[in-house]
């Protein structure tokens, strides 16, 4: 049986001015599967990422996710998925319950919903005791799992998470992996970049971009196997050897 | 509707939790409606004469009585010359010198002619011109005096005079701070229209979290009344706040209506509000967003009329303060309150005001970008 595709994207690119960031990239991520975008800093993730949620207009190529046209149908996009930046970027000012409701609110759920969410979510994430306090004073690791779950605080189709352990230390990005192993049991796809190598070892299907092309697109078990390597770290290495673009 | 009362609850905590935000909307207006009005006079008072009176008679003593009695000169330097006059002007214990010739009584009632001179430091061109006119008039006072001595009341004074008595209408008292303070209040209403607002937006760009709110489904309207609303809210506080104190303190309390001001003051806002938000979909930094907002306003306050009267500029600057929105509040703003101006009187400028609140508005909008 023919899996449910989520985003498709055919020859993508981005361009800015002669410099191009994504070139070309075609591949398919089925619902409820956790896909992983490798590469170096400057590869291009980021701006593929943003494309895809509807921040970055393409310069040519076709992209949709969750059914719609990146190019026409952006705001629908937007309402489907859920999207975490490399750069933390919740109100620091509000506290961790007004940030819930805040952004619960914009994507239409009612007061109620949302307070019944809240709570929840309060409870998955051990914050109870921090709800009131002004989000600026809590820890990296923190931060970041609270800016999970409010990507993922309405029930998105997809959530697409750029680098989201960027700076945090081990333990905080193992409890982060469990929150997205919880997220895509709970059917959500995630699309997540990053440029640890053992956390590709978590995901369904990896890419490996270099110099903002697709080297490989396959399991972390294919790709071991296709490039004779004991793991993804060393398939990586094997591919980026080839690149010549400078980490910005 | 419901997204946008989220949003404005999330500005409204931000304003009250943000002390510096809070400071510059509540205090700062305070301080500069307390202290610019009696600081940035436009009296001229405490003008530093020099007397040079080679005459030494009962009549020049007579004369230097009477300006340094009129409350606008101070005796500062007392010179035997005109050189040494000159040099208290130069080492700036003088802003004037005023020489009283030898024989000056002598001439003055023999030949009934006599001359004096006066020498003004013109660096300061308002102090110049207005010592220098004080001075005048003074002087020519105290002819008439020696003449109402000399000539009592016959019907044979063969001198004519044409007595000129001042009426000063809307402003009797002719207290500049009745006209000073209503700028202020356009000031400050500008301040927070078009710098506040740009620099709320542009933070967010800086800080990142307006890439979490593009990704939203959110309304690019619902997004701009958010932001526009509170800081149009606090700009009617501010208004209010100002009026209380020009009553307190200066005893303003305009001839015109409340009415008429506030809805004007409402459309201003809206346009400066739309200024802001122009600057912001311009502006990346906070930084580049402040000085591109403080040179227009630098502008816009200086050309408006203001400080200097806009019929006094050279034609081509008085057919640019047509597109000066400033210009006209000041211009409302004064005529309602001092002249007691109604709705119906300055209807053209509430018209022109309300094309800038579409024009700026209208422009941000379309410059407003979700996806880059």
């Amino acid at each position: 049986m023919e899996k449910e595709k989520v985003i498709t994207t055919k020859q993508l690119t981005k361009q800015f001015g002669d410099f191009t960031a994504v070139n070309g990239i075609s591949f398919e991520v089925h619902k409820g599967e956790i896909f992983g975008f490798l590469g170096a800093n400057g590869a291009g993730k980021t701006t593929a990422i943003k494309m895809l949620c509807g921040l970055l207009a393409p310069t040519s190529g076709e992209a949709a996710v969750a059914g719609f046209d990146v190019y026409k149908q952006a705001e629908k996009i937007k309402k489907n998925i859920g999207y975490m930046s490399q750069k933390f970027s919740l109100y620091d000012d509000l506290t961790v319950r007004e940030n819930m409701r805040l952004f619960a609110g914009i994507y239409g759920m009612d007061r109620k919903t949302i307070k019944q969410r809240t709570e929840e979510k309060l409870k998955q994430l051990e914050l109870e005791p921090q709800a009131d306090d002004l989000v600026n004073s809590l820890p990296l690791g923190w931060k970041q799992k609270l800016a999970f779950s409010i990507a993922i605080f309405h029930d998105p189709k997809i959530v697409f998470l750029d680098e989201p352990t960027g700076g945090v230390d081990p333990l905080a990005r193992k409890q982060f992996w469990e929150m997205i192993y919880t997220a895509a049991h709970n059917g959500i796809t995630i699309f997540v970049t990053t440029h640890y190598m053992d956390e590709a070892e978590y995901c369904d299907r990896v890419t490996i971009m270099v110099d903002g092309e697709i080297k490989a697109l396959d399991t972390p078990g294919n790709l071991k196997e296709t490039y004779e390597a004991e793991s993804i770290d060393e398939v990586f290495y094997k591919l980026a050897r080839t690149a010549t673009r400078k980490a910005d | 509707m419901r997204v946008l009362l989220f949003l404005l609850q999330k500005e409204f905590l931000q304003i009250f939790r943000n002390k510096t935000i809070l400071a510059i909307i509540f205090v700062a207006p305070v301080m500069q409606l307390l202290i610019l009005p009696n600081a940035a006079t436009f009296e001229v008072k405490n003008i530093m004469m020099s007397i040079v009176d080679r005459d030494h008679s009962s009549y020049s003593q007579k004369l230097v009585e009477k300006l340094r009695s009129s409350g606008y000169f101070i005796l500062t330097d007392y010179s035997a010359s005109y050189k040494d006059g000159l040099k208290a002007i130069e080492h700036k214990k003088a802003d004037l010198v005023i020489e009283i010739p030898a024989h000056f009584e002598r001439d003055l009632i023999r030949h009934s002619k006599a001359d004096i001179l006066i020498s003004v430091d013109a660096i300061n061109g308002v102090k110049a011109s207005v010592g220098g006119a004080y001075a005048t008039q003074i002087i020519s006072m105290f002819n008439r005096d020696i003449r109402a001595e000399w000539l009592p009341a016959t019907r044979y004074n063969n001198a004519p005079m044409i007595n000129i008595t001042y009426s000063n209408w809307y402003n009797p008292l002719m207290n500049y701070k009745t006209f000073f303070v209503p700028g202020i209040l356009v000031l400050l209403l500008t301040l927070v229209g078009g710098l506040l607002t740009a620099l709320n937006i542009v933070r967010e760009k800086e800080i990142g979290t307006i890439e979490q709110i593009n990704v939203t489904p959110i309304k690019k309207i619902q997004f701009i009344a958010g932001k526009l609303i509170p800081f149009w809210i606090t700009g009617l506080v501010i208004l209010t706040i100002g009026f209380i104190i020009s009553a307190l303190v200066y005893h303003i309390i305009p001839a015109g209506s409340f009415l008429t001001i506030y809805l004007f003051a409402a459309v201003y806002l809206v346009a400066f509000l739309g200024f802001g938000l122009l600057i912001s979909t311009y502006s990346n930094t906070q930084q580049q967003a402040l000085f591109v907002t403080f040179f227009f306003l630098m502008v816009f306050f200086l050309m408006s009329g203001m400080f200097t009267p806009i019929e006094s500029m050279p034609h081509w600057a008085q057919v640019l303060t047509y597109f000066n929105p400033v210009r006209y509040f000041v211009e409302v703003i004064r005529l309602v309150v001092l002249k007691g101006s109604s709705l119906f009187d300055v209807k053209r400028q509430l018209l022109v005001m309300c094309m800038f609140a579409l024009g700026f508005n209208t422009w941000a909008i379309v410059n407003y970008r979700k996806t880059t």
